[in-house]
């Protein structure tokens, strides 16, 4: 897919993102717009995953480590033409299968409920471990967040995916540099993330992480790695696409107006 | 005989491991204390030590079960509940994923460890959750029975068992019911409803009261949740006096699902044998259990009393 239509796909989702948050007046803008360009070239080029596999778990899989950017799934979801779009705006709404954070249950295609922060990197080492003894060649896909990593969880699950040589894990870590609270340098430091993900083991790529270009060949580095899983480091700003909410912490968790909602869709089309 | 209900479980678990493709066994670095050794003796392929690191090991499972995998995960009691509650909620139940949590060392009896290893919250914690179903065998027989039905129906269980020998209570033959609570003996005026090894103190109580011309019912409750309301109200109806006996804290354990369950449907006074609100402490299994009244005496004297003081 040339890098033009994958734009396409990604301001699509973008608009997804915004009118979601919008309609449920809550969610987390920010970080889902943040892992949008990472995400789009995960689904539309190196996942093999469509209407004939969705419902099962014999083909590769993607867990939403970073549960609050539920939206983002949601919406290429929807995109990628799994999730019917008339659901997306009864997103966070009572009796909708679009939880604020997503339930595997409910929806074909969310492949781990995720939510609280730093469990989806080790259920995403269960399912590689489970590719492995099934002798299968799916490959498994994480995305996480930078302040997530900030969990013992995601070091206790680094460690066994070293441990185990699970060079069928590929993270994605949505370094964005924001958490609720601000830089995630002045709340509570996780970096250097290369060097402690090397020291734990692991493959790291480092991209630009809205750039198509770096982002597909580092799928393709995580594929030929052998012998450890891969981590592709991939810097984002939060808030991507919509000039008023990039690089803001206080777009994290807070949903637009209506008129801001115009706004951002104005801006995604390129009005 | 007396045997451990962990090493009960080991030797079950090693079967099923072979018998069934599906199941994988996760330890957290106490292999040859929870006996899942067993297991990985007999199928080294399909188990896998995820190093002291509790919480992981949890979600790893709920992984491992989103991929179609039957996943025993098993430590302390005390560490698997407590440490990895929140990975226990959210990534196995909350999705309702096909994991057993296979603690063994709980309550008190685990002896010279003392209170930081002695999980007396767990059947609390458990049963809180929705979806999770929670048991505690009480001997060899019936936690090799509880094992090979939890690998069978779908869905997260909790298995709580002990470090110690206990006496068996029943045998080879037994066909068990794990929908229903079993009376193990039959009395009239007072009912004991019991779970774990205070099934075997509760009989050896009823001996002894037996004596005294006091016929004591002991119902073994081994299926904490579901609870099987039935039996229990049915019970509560054909007796005068009612208690509850295990080990644990009487919060929130097998007294409150029994209290829950009478208030519900037949309000009747019902005396708790357990841990009071305290931790417990360092010593052999026998003489701390005595200490915190989790003996055949103490519940002998518990009935007495009560008994004495309803005459007057």
């Amino acid at each position: 897919m040339d890098n033009k239509e994958l734009q396409s796909h990604a301001t699509e989702i973008r608009k997804n993102i915004i009118k979601m948050v919008t309609s449920a007046q809550s969610g987390h803008p920010g970080g889902a717009l943040s892992g949008t360009d990472l995400i789009t070239v995960l689904y539309f080029e190196e996942m093999k995953i469509g209407p004939e596999n969705v419902g099962s778990y014999d083909r590769d899989r993607f867990v939403l480590s970073k549960g609050h950017a539920s939206a983002l799934l949601y919406g290429v979801l929807a995109e990628k033409g799994l999730l019917d779009k008339a659901l997306l705006p009864s997103f966070r709404h009572t009796g909708s299968p679009l939880q604020g954070h997503p339930n595997m249950n409910y929806v074909a295609g969310v492949d781990m409920s995720t939510g609280s922060l730093g469990q989806g990197l080790s259920a995403a080492v269960g399912m590689a471990l489970a590719n492995r003894l099934d002798q299968k060649d799916h490959r498994v896909y994480v995305l996480l967040g930078d302040g997530e990593c900030e969990e013992g969880q995601i070091w206790e699950a680094a460690m066994a995916a070293a441990h185990y040589q699970l060079d069928n894990l590929c993270a994605i870590l949505d370094f964005n540099g924001l958490q609720i609270d601000g830089d995630i340098t002045a709340v509570m430091n996780p970096t250097p993330f290369d060097q402690k993900f090397k020291a734990f083991g692991w493959n790291v790529v480092e991209i630009n992480g809205h750039d198509y270009d770096e982002i597909r060949a580092a799928y393709a580095q995580a594929r030929q790695c052998k012998g450890k899983p891969t981590l592709i480091l991939a810097h984002t700003i939060k808030g991507k696409g919509v000039s008023f909410m990039e690089n803001q912490a206080g777009w994290h968790g807070t949903a637009p107006s209506l008129e801001q909602c115009e706004q951002a869709l104005k801006e995604l089309e390129g009005k | 005989m007396a045997q451990e209900t962990r090493t009960a479980y080991g030797e079950v678990l090693a079967e099923l491991i072979v018998e069934d493709p599906k199941i994988v066994v996760l330890d957290a670095d106490l292999t040859k204390s929870t006996k899942t050794a067993l297991a990985k003796k007999a199928c080294p392929e399909r188990h896998f030590n995820m190093g002291i690191a509790e919480g992981n090991m949890m979600a790893t499972a709920a992984g491992l079960a989103a991929s179609g995998k039957t996943v025993f995960a098993s430590s302390f009691a005390m560490f698997a509940t407590g440490r990895a509650f929140e990975q226990i909620r959210n990534s196995i139940c909350y999705p309702k994923l096909n994991v057993k949590v296979c603690a063994t060392h709980a309550g008190i009896s685990v002896g010279e460890d003392g209170a930081s290893h002695q999980s007396v919250e767990d059947i609390a914690l458990m049963r809180s959750i929705p979806n999770m179903r929670v048991y505690c065998p009480c001997d060899q027989f019936e936690t090799k029975a509880v094992i090979r039905h939890v690998a069978k129906i779908a869905g997260p269980c909790y298995v709580r068992m002990g470090r110690g020998k206990v006496e068996d209570v029943y045998n080879e033959e037994t066909i068990f019911d794990f929908e229903r609570a079993n009376i193990v003996r039959q009395g009239k005026q007072a009912a004991v409803f019991a779970t774990g090894l205070m099934v075997q103190e509760c009989l050896e109580a009823a001996k002894m009261l037996a004596q005294e011309g006091i016929e004591l019912t002991v119902v073994n409750v081994s299926c904490i949740k579901p609870l099987d309301e039935a039996t229990i109200c049915q019970v509560a109806a054909e007796h005068e006096l009612l208690f509850t006996a295990e080990e644990h804290s009487i919060i929130g354990g097998l007294f409150g699902a029994i209290s829950e369950c009478l208030i519900a449907h037949e309000p009747k006074k019902c005396i708790p044998i357990g841990i009071e609100d305290t931790f417990g402490e360092s010593g052999p299994s026998k003489e701390v259990l005595r200490k915190y009244g989790l003996c055949a005496e103490h519940v002998v004297e518990v009935i007495r009393q009560t008994m004495d003081s309803c005459k007057k």
